[in-house]
């Protein structure tokens, strides 16, 4: 791990706990996702995993197949591609749920929307503040970075926003999509950064002139003010003290309701789905998130491994096959057909053993993670029948085909 | 006196973009050249891709003798690029560690926004300005090649001057940015894309394309990474096309070798699944050939060793992107 990660990674320092796994197995020992969307007591599903691994896709499934149950749901997306947020009717960043037309049966429905962090952020700023403060804040510059560009912001305010819908009190069912952060699972410090950030030394020092008696300002912050004035320049050290000292009677707020979310996360009623593919930088990934999701104590249901290339391995063993392709080849027009259908058939064979091979490192080093396979399907998904489809495959209740 | 060259190399998650990175910098290496190749995101994918220890801050060869090129590789972390930076320019020994008490420097690399990206590509604009031991000898790498964040947050990455501007207007972080941003539009700068044959990281990539052009900044190759090869020649998908090569047919022929001819199905089925998945890499391809951009291509290998990675450089060489 790098130095950066161990010095913002809170959970060093927590014990480690084996994790609680909350989900069950089917028959064959798979992660039971029906169980998990039926059990009326979960009421927030998280899906976290790194990039590129279907994790939207998989989060948009979820909801729909639980919404297809009877379940009132709502799925918050980070950062759909844009024909699947089409499919859902996404099709403007309001930042409010939104009714999916033809989801859900039973009685149950689908609320979709994405997550517009600038917004959430100016949300929280306008309904906590006075009018007058709100707008200093918002035209504040450092605000404007901060708010707009940061990378950490999208993950502080999708917890903000589970943390809202949530109090809403509308839905059954929330399924939140993570944000395909740098660092793992960077949501989970949220409340913990704005804590050092807020009784950090540094702040304390930034607002002393404001408010502090003048003995504060040591001989040590004069150096540190003098620092920062030669590095950044004098002018983003005022927008920052002026940023600061505003936004003060806001961070109170932001920190409750930051812990507030921790703590629903890691209550009875949520569940984490880990999403990977089975490659290893994914796989690797995985792990590093099931043992972070252990450390912190956060209720763990499973892990989903999807694109799975080939799932079933029947037909003719490996070395039989290429055999087989060597000696058919140039014998004859449909002999040589039949070698090539042959070395597509060996293909297969390696990569599902390849993908096996990662599946089964990753249960040989976490026993109590039951897993699933969602085969890859030959297209992207980008319409509700195809969410379903990957709903199906998620239960394992329908093939890649039909 | 010549500079630098830089490679940044950029892609969705998944599609191997540090695989394509470190294959880079060995068929740089091959030519002769002497490479960094370096990783800003903390992950530690390129030591892990060499099986070699968890590289420091600070710069360590994994490999030579290669055509009479080496590599060297280095993480780079936005903590210490700070505290280096503030070391070299400042002379701050002292208030270097005070402003680590004070938080500073993890509010300067974690909160305040753009910093990060300014101290990472400033690390990169350090390096590539250094000159050889010698005098006149050039400088020290022949070239750089960055493992950098992916397509989405690429053109935000190397355009910090764009990023910084709201927020510093004035001051030695602005001139350190705009020395940066002048650096990645120059000559000696090229991005590359690394892509896969399907629909989202395709589009993703034709995306970056139109943002870096927008951003004035040089759009290299896009590497077509995973590639599947066609196994079926056009015989024997027409054949499967038209139902001639069915289950039947193929079942014959594998009795008549000494095969159990009722896995004949599963082949066909398996060889339609092929001739779909080809169409599908060639309806991307075919996008991807829409824009002016150069491509080259990269094949799905069985894992990824030294062995194979040096395929992928000659590969990389072959195709004009080293």
């Amino acid at each position: 791990m790098s130095p950066s990660k161990s010095r913002t990674a809170p959970a060093a320092g927590r014990p480690r706990s084996q994790g609680r796994v909350v989900a069950s197995r089917d028959a064959a020992g798979h992660l039971d996702v029906d169980a998990l969307i039926h059990d009326r007591s979960v009421r927030i599903i998280v899906c976290c995993g790194s990039g590129g691994v279907g994790k939207t896709t998989t989060s948009a499934a979820l909801a729909m197949r639980a919404a297809d149950a009877g379940r009132g749901v709502c799925v918050l997306t980070i950062d759909p591609a844009r024909r699947l947020a089409q499919s859902m009717g996404l099709t403007e960043l309001d930042n409010t749920p939104r009714a999916v037309a033809g989801a859900g049966a039973d009685g149950g429905s689908l609320d979709a929307m994405m997550l517009d962090m600038k917004r959430t952020f100016d949300e929280v700023v306008e309904s906590h503040a006075t009018p007058e403060k709100a707008a200093q804040i918002l035209n504040n510059p450092f605000y404007q970075a901060l708010s707009s560009s940061f990378a950490g912001t999208q993950e502080y305010m999708a917890m903000e926003k589970l943390g809202q819908l949530h109090g809403q009190d509308e839905w059954d069912l929330i399924v939140v999509d993570t944000p395909p952060s740098r660092s793992a699972l960077d949501f989970l410090d949220a409340p913990e950064r704005l804590s050092s950030m807020l009784d950090g030394r540094f702040i304390k020092l930034l607002l002393a002139p404001a408010k502090g008696p003048a003995r504060l300002l040591s001989a040590g912050f004069g150096l540190v003010t003098g620092a920062i004035n030669k590095i950044l320049g004098a002018q983003v050290l005022s927008d920052v003290q002026t940023f600061v000292a505003a936004f003060d009677t806001l961070f109170g707020g932001f920190r409750q309701r930051a812990e507030a979310t921790y703590a629903l996360l890691q209550a009875p009623g949520t569940a984490f789905l880990v999403v990977a593919s089975p490659e290893p930088a994914a796989m690797r990934e995985a792990s590093y998130f099931v043992e972070r999701l252990a450390g912190d104590r956060m209720p763990l249901a499973g892990l989903v491994v999807n694109r799975v290339h080939d799932d079933v391995t029947d037909g003719i063993e490996l070395d039989e096959a290429r055999a087989a392709a060597r000696r058919l080849r140039g014998a004859g027009e449909t002999e040589t057909q039949v070698a090539e259908l042959l070395d597509v058939h060996v293909e297969r064979l390696i990569t599902a053993a390849r993908e096996q091979r990662e599946r089964d490192g990753f249960a040989r080093a976490h026993p109590g993670v039951p897993q699933v396979p969602v085969t890859a399907l030959s297209t992207d998904v980008h319409d509700l029948e195809g969410l379903r489809r990957i709903g199906d495959l998620l239960a394992r209740t329908g093939t890649p085909q039909g | 006196m010549s500079s630098t060259a830089l490679h940044v190399v950029t892609g969705k998650g998944g599609t191997g973009k540090t695989t394509v990175a470190v294959a880079l910098a060995l068929a740089l290496a091959g030519r002769g050249q002497r490479v960094l190749v370096c990783e800003v995101e903390g992950r530690q994918g390129i030591a892990q891709l060499l099986d070699v220890a968890p590289l420091p801050y600070e710069e360590r060869r994994v490999a030579s003798g290669l055509g009479g090129g080496e590599v060297f590789a280095l993480a780079i972390d936005a903590e210490s690029a700070l505290l280096e930076y503030l070391d070299m320019f400042y002379r701050l020994g002292r208030a270097g560690k005070a402003l680590d008490k004070f938080g500073v420097i993890d509010f300067a690399t974690t909160i305040a926004p753009g910093v990060r990206d300014v101290l990472l590509t400033g690390k990169v604009y350090e390096i590539a300005r250094r000159r050889g031991e010698k005098k006149d000898t050039g400088p020290q790498y022949d070239a750089i090649v960055i493992d950098a964040p992916p397509t989405g947050r690429i053109t935000r990455f190397l355009n910090v001057s764009t990023e910084v501007a709201g927020l510093a207007k004035v001051g030695p972080i602005r001139r350190q940015s705009d020395s940066v941003t002048a650096m990645m539009r120059s000559d000696s700068t090229r991005v590359h894309l690394v892509t896969v044959l399907e629909e989202m990281p395709v589009q993703e990539t034709l995306d970056g394309i139109a943002e870096l052009t927008a951003a004035e900044l040089p759009v290299g190759h896009v590497v077509v990474n995973l590639v599947r090869d066609a196994l079926l020649d056009e015989a024997a998908a027409s054949a499967i096309d038209e139902g001639s090569l069915d289950a039947e047919a193929v079942g014959a022929v594998l009795s008549s070798a000494g095969l159990d001819g009722s896995t004949a199905t599963t082949l066909v089925a398996e060889g339609r699944g092929h001739l779909e998945r080809q169409a599908l890499q060639a309806a991307q391809r075919a996008l991807l050939a829409e824009s002016d951009a150069r491509t080259a291509e990269l094949p799905l290998l069985d894992g990824v060793d030294l062995g194979s990675l040096l395929d992928l450089a000659g590969r990389l060489r072959e195709q004009g992107v080293a």
